[in-house]
């Protein structure tokens, strides 16, 4: 049963991935992916970055996320947590973790989900520089990750 | 009809949502959007750059053509950036 959630607070990526194997002996691989604010802007400095999201959509496009993930690949379990509100460069943003059987199937779900996330879960930074408050804008490298997963 | 605005559309909006009676000639996305900007100029600025705004209705991600009814829920925003 996949686990999601949104919140402001933290999370314990160890406690996390304890709880995706616990008392289980036929997972044969733990991927795991974790997002971190970043000190820098390109050339600006970050002081902190607050991240709005969009109640109940959020909740519904992850789910679509992890259940298209699971119809691609034979995982067992899947967790994400992804945080909104103020957070400061070191602070934690987003866990993406999923266990199979196999490394591929782990490790090529965990990659997906974190692409799609950036673009297609309803989340939107805006970064408190020096030079006052500016909105992230969406990249195209991030559209072309997201992309290279779409079923062709 | 429910509307949300989120990231610089709501700051440029000056809300975060608002409740309309949709006009019966507004019958998808882009009517809505052209509705909008007729309004006030504060939606005239908001709404100008149509290529840089992505749209829900009824929490799912869709695009201008699609259709809009009185109760909808429908949310106007910049393009997203989780993760």
């Amino acid at each position: 049963m996949p686990t999601i959630r949104v919140q402001q607070e933290d999370f314990d990526p160890g406690a996390e991935l304890a709880r995706l194997t616990a008392g289980k002996t036929d997972v044969g691989g733990l991927a795991c992916f974790v997002g971190l604010v970043r000190d820098m802007a390109g050339p600006e400095r970050i002081a902190a970055m607050t991240l709005e999201h969009y109640p109940g959509m959020t909740e519904r496009a992850i789910e679509k996320m992890v259940a298209e993930a699971c119809a691609r690949w034979p995982l067992d379990d899947v967790t994400v947590i992804h945080r909104y509100g103020r957070l400061e460069p070191g602070d934690r943003i987003v866990l993406v973790a999923t266990t199979s059987s196999h490394r591929d199937a782990c490790l090529d779900s965990v990659h997906f989900l974190i692409d799609w996330l950036k673009t297609k879960a309803p989340f939107w930074k805006l970064e408190d520089t020096a030079s006052g408050a500016k909105w992230v804008a969406a990249r195209e490298e991030d559209d072309k990750a997201a992309e290279r997963w779409t079923a062709g | 009809m429910q509307l949300l605005y989120f990231g610089w559309v709501r700051q440029r909006i000056g809300m975060d949502k608002e409740t309309i009676a949709l006009p019966a000639s507004v019958t998808d996305v882009r009517g809505l959007i052209g509705w909008l900007k007729s309004r006030d100029p504060r939606y005239q600025t908001a709404l100008k750059d149509i290529a840089s705004l992505r749209v829900a209705v009824n929490q799912e991600l869709t695009d201008l053509d699609a259709r809009v009814r009185d109760g909808d829920e429908v949310a106007l925003f910049p393009p997203m950036t989780g993760g």
